[in-house]
């Protein structure tokens, strides 16, 4: 408990860290780029037209306004996907400052999870856009976005530290990794309705993959315009919690053998 | 004696042993260690970098520490600074600690000079206010008005370290780490620096200094640590160590 409270106020002590890396992710993404920042709302909408021409042929007859709803999922799966691909990197990526200096080590992965959580806020943005064209309905109800980034970004941060210190040991965590978002992308009913899944993997799809608890939250809020199910709610908060419990664990109890392996 | 013991101990190394594992490759990944793991050849090359190595700095203390090449003195500056945790004995640290190890203090090439001040600050520990109270006093001090906004990777390694000494020295560590950085700076920036540290042993700043200019050490510092394959060989007064470790250089 007093190792906790001592890890806490050094989390405080350090916060300024955390702000400063992810003052540099974001500069250095866009540095000696024209549109700079523009990019961040740019890029998901070039990309969400594509996908609108590609699929609205095979889906559109089932789902209405199928570029919000495209748009929701893509963004949320965005996140997860950069986020975490960027933050298994994070420990083996910063070596040079670890070797060092002291600092705490996962302030370097909460970084890279927090500045994807910035470019999602971007994207935020071009969801506005998105709905304005498509003549959506707003409702109060989407103001509960925030609640559901926030499960989101608990479990994107669990897992990132997760990720950073095995990439640590083991590099090809990375390749495994890569494989594994790609089975989860299509795993997660993002640009399909959920109902086209065969009855076994829908169900498999509902009850364990946590991608689905978050991005059918945030349809709830955003494209439905209603207060998410108690239990997908549940569901989400669970999972964020017992991924940051399990990331933060592995990552504590490795963390003083990085500096032999970077 | 009394004098000098009666002043806080700041930096409390006890038997500390630091061990490597020099495997002869490295295995980093999934199906090499299984592999070895099944043919029992995980076998580790253990190389300790430091064995037993106890050191005692009071407050306001300045320790040269020399030896040849990779004889552990920047492995010891390392687990003072915390980047390293030993694998035997322990270390206590009071106060905040500056390090300056291995030329450069971590700056990020890809960024300004402008950023990497502010990046690195935070490194340290200070926050981004105290930063900007200090960034001009910072950039007097290198001397790099001109190159601020270019990317460090552009810089010079003397530009490096220039920079990375200005950022911990102004800061007011009470530890400063000084880590062979000197080497590269220009005789006036050298006579600068030592000037700086100075004024900041006169204010009762703790110096560790890493040198392989025994000059310097003596100048410098108080008391002196030899350290010879991880091992202290001898440690007190800087005089009787500097001359025992030429005498010993010259005879081998």
């Amino acid at each position: 408990m007093k190792l906790t409270i001592a890890r806490l106020k050094e989390f405080w002590h350090y916060k300024d860290l955390l702000k400063q890396l992810v003052i540099r992710d974001l500069k250095l993404k866009y540095r000696r780029s024209f549109l700079g920042y523009l990019w961040s709302v740019l890029n998901p909408l070039l990309i969400m037209i594509v996908m609108t021409v590609v699929f609205s042929t095979m889906f559109t007859k089932d789902i209405e306004n199928f570029p919000v709803y495209l748009f929701t999922g893509q963004i949320l799966f965005n996140f997860m996907n950069q986020s975490t691909h960027q933050a298994m990197q994070s420990i083996n990526g910063n070596a040079a400052l670890l070797k060092k200096s002291y600092m705490p080590k996962y302030i370097f992965t909460f970084s890279k999870i927090t500045s994807g959580l910035v470019d999602l806020i971007f994207s935020m943005g071009a969801l506005v856009i998105v709905m304005l064209a498509t003549g959506a309905r707003f409702s109060k109800y989407n103001l509960l976005f925030p609640f559901v980034l926030l499960q989101l970004y608990v479990f994107c941060l669990g897992l990132g530290m997760f990720l950073a210190q095995a990439n640590v040991f083991f590099r090809d965590i990375q390749y495994i990794y890569n494989a594994v978002t790609t089975a989860w992308l299509y795993l997660t009913p993002i640009f399909y309705p959920i109902d086209s899944l065969p009855p076994k993997v829908m169900w498999f799809v509902k009850h364990c993959n946590p991608m689905y608890f978050y991005v059918g939250q945030f349809r709830d809020v955003i494209y439905v315009g209603k207060i998410p199910g108690p239990m997908i709610i549940l569901a989400g908060c669970t999972t964020a919690i017992l991924m940051l419990g399990i990331g933060t664990w592995c990552f504590l109890r490795n963390q003083n053998r990085f500096i032999l392996y970077i | 004696m009394g004098e000098t013991s009666s002043r806080q101990l700041v930096v409390d190394v006890k038997d500390v042993t630091v061990r490597f594992n020099l495997a002869n490759q490295k295995v980093d990944n999934l199906k090499e260690y299984v592999i070895k793991m099944l043919k029992r050849e995980l076998m580790f090359q253990e190389f300790l970098a430091l064995k037993d190595v106890s050191l005692q700095v009071r407050k306001g203390e300045a320790w040269g520490i020399i030896g040849t090449n990779g004889s552990g003195k920047s492995t010891l500056l390392k687990v003072i600074s915390g980047i390293l945790k030993p694998y035997k004995g322990s270390v206590d640290v009071k106060g905040s600690i500056a390090p300056l190890i291995e030329l450069g203090a971590g700056f990020d090439g890809d960024m300004t000079a402008r950023e990497n001040i502010f990046l690195n600050g935070c490194v340290l520990g200070h926050s981004e206010k105290y930063m900007k109270e200090h960034f001009d006093e910072i950039v007097d001090f290198a001397e790099l008005w001109d190159f601020l906004d270019s990317p460090i990777k552009n810089y010079s390694s003397g530009m490096k370290a220039r920079l990375g000494f200005a950022v911990a020295t102004t800061v007011k560590p009470q530890i400063l780490i000084v880590d062979e950085i000197l080497a590269v700076g220009d005789y006036k920036f050298r006579k600068k620096c030592e000037k700086r540290m100075n004024e900041m042993l006169s204010n009762g700043v703790t110096l560790l200094y890493v040198s392989h200019s025994l000059n310097d050490i003596k100048n410098m510092c108080s008391h002196a640590l030899w350290l010879d394959k991880g091992s202290v060989v001898m440690q007190g007064k800087a005089d009787g160590v500097c001359e025992a470790y030429l005498e010993a250089q010259e005879s081998n």
